[in-house]
């Protein structure tokens, strides 16, 4: 009996000489993870800081910097003098405001060919922009960026509201939460989306965007869209989180995760026997 | 009646004081209320969470009932032209039905107005959600046979009656969403044969969308759909009040008894904490989360359209079948249109609606067994039913998930044709696959229980035996466990005799070979013999063990004295 | 007491078939309830106690909430016209009535799971068939009755009476008739829309006529007929609407394929459709400027505006019908006839 006892304890007690922790495992990968994790958003901060040029250059370019920023970015694709090649079309005619919006929302330039140009993280700086705008337009006249009051953002928002739902909701969702097209094309979400952006796509309409000109949505018009879709993403909704605003679909997902789910725990919780 | 009676009453105060003793002899003495709570009051109810869900359907039900009644106060189910002048400024001055005007005003100048609304539109899809949750536990237990198949079939149509609730509740505020929904209904309407157009014409009221239709709606909503649901309710409720609830099998429970606790106190207080903690889950969503912002969607009109329109969930699987139809399916014969894409649809849902509203019946056909059922099955237990189930759940899933293709598309990167004939493709494989692999799995897991009921558990320690050889401990399960995982019918396939003419009928053929699917994969039946078997090796087993463990021990005490 | 085999006594004769269960000899039996295993709280008075000042606390507790609730409603007022004031109202109000009416709940389950009692109790399952004496009683009460009218021996009276109860319903039947206007044929409203010659295609919803020149290359434009701008909604604004939509697209006439009769039902690259789908009537409106891809978000039917908006993808069967349209003196787009077919989803007379 004494010695069952005592070799009991023995075991238990045991050195555990040369044996590894339980924690060794989770700690061994949470360095891991960690080292990685670290290195890669090192690496990512160092190459988002170092992206759009120098900062110390001054603010204002001319339009021969334009030219020459365009011939070293854009022109493989888009030709030397805006005539297009085969791997993008020509710019006659697309103008300033084309040029702002593409680059100005990081669609261009394009990463890879796919069914539409994404935007992502802007490449040039402000300044450069307008410089390669102003070279564009003077080569090839379009449209121009419009006047700052357009773009203020103090129309008549319930107008613009019903403008949208007419010409844009079916494509964007009727909240601008965006929505999907044909062959993998999709009209973005427009939360974020400056308002010369905003203006511009109206106007040019880039890819298949339609294009909505000046004596279709005069730019009153197109003031009181924008002010529409500044109104509700600075004021938001009440009653909640919209979850994601796309309507049915999340909402019957939710019900379904969270509150059949926590109600089936709850049951359990009920009829389990108490201790 | 004698003094000392009399003195002896008078010296033994009532239960729960002269008061209540008095109100109740009243009530007592004019509806013969005792008899009800002597039958009633201590009613034994098995225990299991899975009894819970059809509570899920039902306290949602009273919730939504609730707050319907506080927005009736409010709503007014109009399409008369009006403006809305409330607080919402990208909604002022834009002329709306009376329907939309008052919704905005419940959302933005009640006070607790939108919570109530949220509260009613969460609870309305919690509500289908729980009935569909409930009817998917009375199926996998097999809880539908006799003597609850019309209580299965009362279940099924208070399904659709929910969902029609839901429906006519969401076209209310005569919005762009569920004003797009209507129209939809309406063109599917109009491409029923003979008497689409008619139809759609008397429901309107007119030509599309006219100026009754919310009102008449309204009515359904509020009146002819609740008055019959709440009925069929009672029905449900009172079947189920008669043939006593089903309960798992296990020790004390047999095919005529209920074990579990009384009414009152235990079930009442479960059953109404509940009902509490479904209420206050749906206050709690509606308080953090919003639902049907209509004031996005603006009065509806046939010319804007949002992209992602969708219906409500429980309507998806109808909007799925819809879009999964391919192209150019319409015929012209003898100078009438035939819309075979909105028939086909229309049919698949109708025999898919008609074949699980029949089940009970199809299957008793098959088993032929008319004996009352009263322990419900684990699924495991009912291979090919779980496996037929696992199908249709797969079937559903696959038009549900029709429904939202285009967001499928946006959110997963894909284009919406690839998803759209994916899903045409697995809306025919998937309950195939999903029949197989289920139907493989139950047996699995009946073999699986097998072993466990005849051999023990797999404990983990190996022992060394004396002659060297290695072998597993095997834990034997005690007898309660073990009934648990043994106590289940068993059915074998029909073996055709001929009739006395001589003759084999055409349907008892089918009947046989359908049985056969149903029953040829099977375990055979245990007995006692078996058990004894087993647990004679698990005895030999351990006595094995504990006599060598005996010996170990015995002399190493030797060695050290 | 029934038997496992569904035979009952208790005054019940009839013996269920088991069909094709299988009676296995040597089965197992169910072993009886085992022993009723004490709770902690049952064990130990102090933790019975704690459990029962939990319960109660959640009860306390859920007053306080509902009493925060009430001061909700009263402190986060929605009549200043903020916007974000209707937020904390709703959620304010929610949390206190949701914090209360979860109390309760989680309280109540407490108190039957730890403290009442949760001893088993058994009950006896009566079969829910009828006894044999009641069932004679009650099939004796039926040929008791019939014996007295004469039900089943009076065919006549029978019949008859089955007849009228049937028709009494029918007038009332009849009656929901009058949900639809009479003296109107749904078929005929439906084969035409409110486009005549001549009439302008204005912009929806303003009402401005629009010129053949403002429609540039790639623009999609939503338009009405302008008599529809003088139709209030009482009139049937929204009924003409939902049948006259249309879109008007402007494409490179190279681009365009055309049927030898419909050449002039264009002009000059600008052509109009109607924007109801003829899959199940959504707006169809979804234009893709570079592939002529017009999409439906509803059920994603797609047609190809270069090729008469005939069908490419999708539930849809039939290409959208197309309005003809010219310009008039003043340039403005302006159509030449009504539809030439009926406009949206098909119907059974159509044809």
């Amino acid at each position: 009996m004494a010695t069952q006892k005592h070799r009991a304890t023995k075991s238990a007690k045991a050195p555990r000489t040369g044996r590894r922790s339980p924690w060794a495992a989770a700690a061994l990968i949470g360095i891991g993870l960690l080292v990685t994790g670290g290195a890669y958003a090192g690496a990512m901060a160092a190459t988002a800081a170092a992206g759009p040029a120098e900062t110390s250059v001054a603010t204002s370019l001319t339009t021969e910097d334009g030219k020459k920023l365009f011939q070293a970015n854009c022109a493989t694709c888009h030709g030397m003098d805006l005539q297009g090649t085969e791997n993008g079309p020509n710019l006659i005619g697309v103008g300033a405001m084309s040029v702002d919006f593409q680059v100005g929302t990081g669609r261009m330039p394009l990463q890879a060919q796919g069914p539409q140009a994404p935007s992502k993280p802007v490449q040039f700086t402000d300044a450069q922009i307008t410089a390669m705008a102003d070279w564009v337009q003077s080569v090839s006249p379009g449209p121009g960026m419009p006047e700052e009051r357009y773009l203020d953002g103090q129309g008549d928002a319930g107008r613009g509201a019903e403008l949208f739902r007419i010409n844009c909701a079916m494509c964007h969702n009727v909240g601008g939460a965006g929505g999907a097209l044909t062959e993998g094309k999709y009209a973005p979400a427009l939360e974020g989306v400056l308002p010369q952006h905003i203006y511009a796509a109206m106007a040019t309409g880039p890819q298949n965007m339609p294009v909505f000109n000046e004596m279709y949505l005069t730019p009153e018009d197109k003031r009181d869209i924008i002010s529409a879709l500044m109104w509700s993403y600075d004021n938001g909704t009440p009653g909640g989180y919209t979850l994601g605003g796309i309507g049915p679909v999340s909402e019957g997902l939710f019900i379904w995760i969270f509150g059949i789910g926590g109600l089936v725990a709850v049951s359990v919780w009920i009829t389990a026997k108490s201790n | 009646m004698s003094t000392s009676t009399v003195e002896e009453k008078k010296k033994d105060a009532p239960l729960g004081g002269r008061f209540i003793g008095a109100t109740s002899n009243y009530i007592d003495e004019r509806t013969s209320l005792s008899g009800f709570i002597k039958e009633l009051g201590r009613k034994v109810f098995p225990d299991h969470w899975s009894f819970m869900l059809g509570e899920v359907a039902l306290w949602s039900f009273v919730v939504v009932l609730l707050s319907g009644t506080f927005l009736t106060f409010f709503f007014q189910a109009s399409m008369v032209e009006t403006y809305y002048t409330g607080q919402y400024p990208l909604m002022r001055g834009i002329p709306m039905s009376a329907a939309l005007e008052s919704t905005l005003r419940i959302s933005f100048d009640v006070r607790g107005g939108l919570l109530v609304r949220q509260i009613h539109h969460w609870a309305a899809l919690l509500f289908v959600a729980g009935v569909g949750i409930h009817m998917l536990r009375v199926f996998f237990t097999g809880a539908f046979r006799k003597p609850r198949e019309l209580n299965w079939v009362i279940g099924f149509v208070l399904f659709i009656l929910a969902m029609a609730e839901g429906f006519t509740g969401y076209s209310l505020p005569d919005d762009l969403l569920s004003g797009n929904g209507l129209r939809i209904i309406d063109g599917m309407i109009k491409g029923i044969p003979l008497i689409g157009t008619w139809t759609s014409f008397l429901l309107f009221g007119g030509e599309f969308p006219g100026t009754e239709i919310v009102g008449r709606l309204y009515t359904l909503h509020i009146l002819l759909l609740p008055a019959i649901l709440i009925a069929l309710l009672g029905v449900h409720l009172m079947l189920m009040v008669i043939n006593k609830h089903t309960q798992f099998a296990g020790p004390g429970r047999t095919n005529d008894n209920v074990v579990g606790y009384p009414m009152m106190p235990v079930y009442m207080s479960k059953m109404g904490g509940f009902f509490f903690i479904v209420f206050g889950a749906i206050v709690a969503i509606s308080s953090f989360f919003s639902i049907n912002a209509v004031w996005h969607y603006g009065p509806y009109d046939p010319s804007p359209v949002s992209a992602g329109t969708q219906p409500d969930w429980y309507i998806g699987f109808a909007d799925g079948a819809l879009r999964l139809v391919p192209p150019h399916l319409e015929s012209v014969f003898w100078d009438r249109t035939w819309s075979w894409n909105i028939l086909i649809p229309l049919a698949v849902i109708g025999i898919f609606i008609l074949l699980v509203m029949f089940y009970p019946f199809i299957e008793a056909w098959i088993t032929g067994d008319k004996r009352e059922h009263h322990i419900a099955e684990r699924p495991r237990n009912a291979a090919t039913r779980t496996a037929i189930g696992a199908a249709g759940v797969t079937f559903y899933a696959v038009l549900w998930a029709g429904a939202s293709s285009d967001l499928m598309a946006t959110h997963f990167w894909l284009t919406m044709e690839g998803v759209i004939h994916a899903l045409q493709f697995l809306l025919i494989v998937g309950p195939i696959l999903a029949y197989f692999v289920t139907k493989r799995i139950c047996l699995a897991l009946q073999r699986k229980d097998r072993e466990i009921a005849l051999h023990g558990y797999e404990s983990g320690r190996i022992v060394r035996l004396p002659g060297g050889e290695y072998i597993e401990v095997h834990q034997p399960v005690d007898e309660y466990e073990r009934w648990k995982l043994i106590a289940h019918e068993n059915y074998a396939p029909l073996v055709v005799r001929p009739n006395e003419r001589g003759r084999i009928s055409w349907h008892e053929n089918l009947r046989a070979s359908i049985s056969r699917w149903f029953f040829e994969d099977r375990l055979t039946p245990v007995t006692n013999a078996m058990l004894d078997a087993g647990h004679h090796d698990e005895v030999a087993d351990a006595q094995h063990i504990a006599e060598g463990k005996a010996a170990e021990i015995a002399a190493q005490d030797e060695k050290k004295h | 007491m029934a038997h496992d085999d569904g035979s009952l006594d208790d005054g019940r004769s009839f013996v269920p078939s088991t069909g094709l269960a299988v009676v296995v000899p040597d089965a197992p039996t169910a072993p009886a309830l085992p022993p009723h295993r004490e709770r902690v709280t049952d064990k130990d008075p102090a933790k019975m106690r704690s459990a029962v000042r939990t319960v109660y606390t959640w009860f306390y507790l859920s007053v306080a909430g509902s009493i925060w609730a009430i001061a909700a409603y009263m402190l986060f007022p929605i009549e200043d016209g903020r916007w974000s004031s209707i937020s904390e109202n709703n959620m304010f109000i929610g949390i206190g009535s949701a914090f209360a009416l979860l109390a309760i709940g989680i309280g109540a389950i407490h108190w039957s799971k730890a403290v009442m009692s949760d001893v088993e109790y058994v009950e006896h399952r009566h079969p829910t068939r009828g006894k044999d004496a009641t069932r004679e009683l009650a099939i004796e009460a039926f040929s008791d009755a019939n014996e007295d009218s004469g039900f089943g021996r009076r065919t006549m009276i029978r019949n008859s009476l089955f007849a009228a109860l049937i028709a009494f319903p029918l007038p009332g039947i009849v009656l929901f008739r009058g949900l639809a206007p009479h003296g109107v044929d749904p078929v005929e409203l439906l084969e035409h829309t409110m486009w005549k010659e001549g009439m302008r295609l204005v912009k929806d919803p303003t009402g401005t006529p629009i010129r053949a020149a403002d429609v540039t290359i790639g623009s999609a434009v939503h338009v009405i007929p302008e008599a529809l701008t003088e139709l209030s909604h009482h009139d049937g604004y929204l009924d003409e609407k939902a049948k006259a939509i249309v879109l008007v697209m402007r494409l490179r006439p190279e681009d365009l394929i055309q049927a030898p009769d419909k050449v002039d039902w264009s002009y000059d690259g600008i052509v109009a459709y109607s924007k109801v789908c003829t899959h199940v009537g959504c707006p169809v409106a979804l234009y893709e400027q570079h592939t002529h891809h017009l999409l439906c978000p509803c059920h994603q039917s797609q047609f190809d505006v270069k090729d008469h908006a005939k069908v490419i993808f999708g539930p849809a069967a039939r290409p959208l019908p197309q309005l003809p349209i010219t310009v008039d003196a003043d340039g403005y787009l302006v159509a030449r006839s009504d539809f030439q077919e009926p406009v949206g989803p098909s119907f059974w007379e159509r044809h």
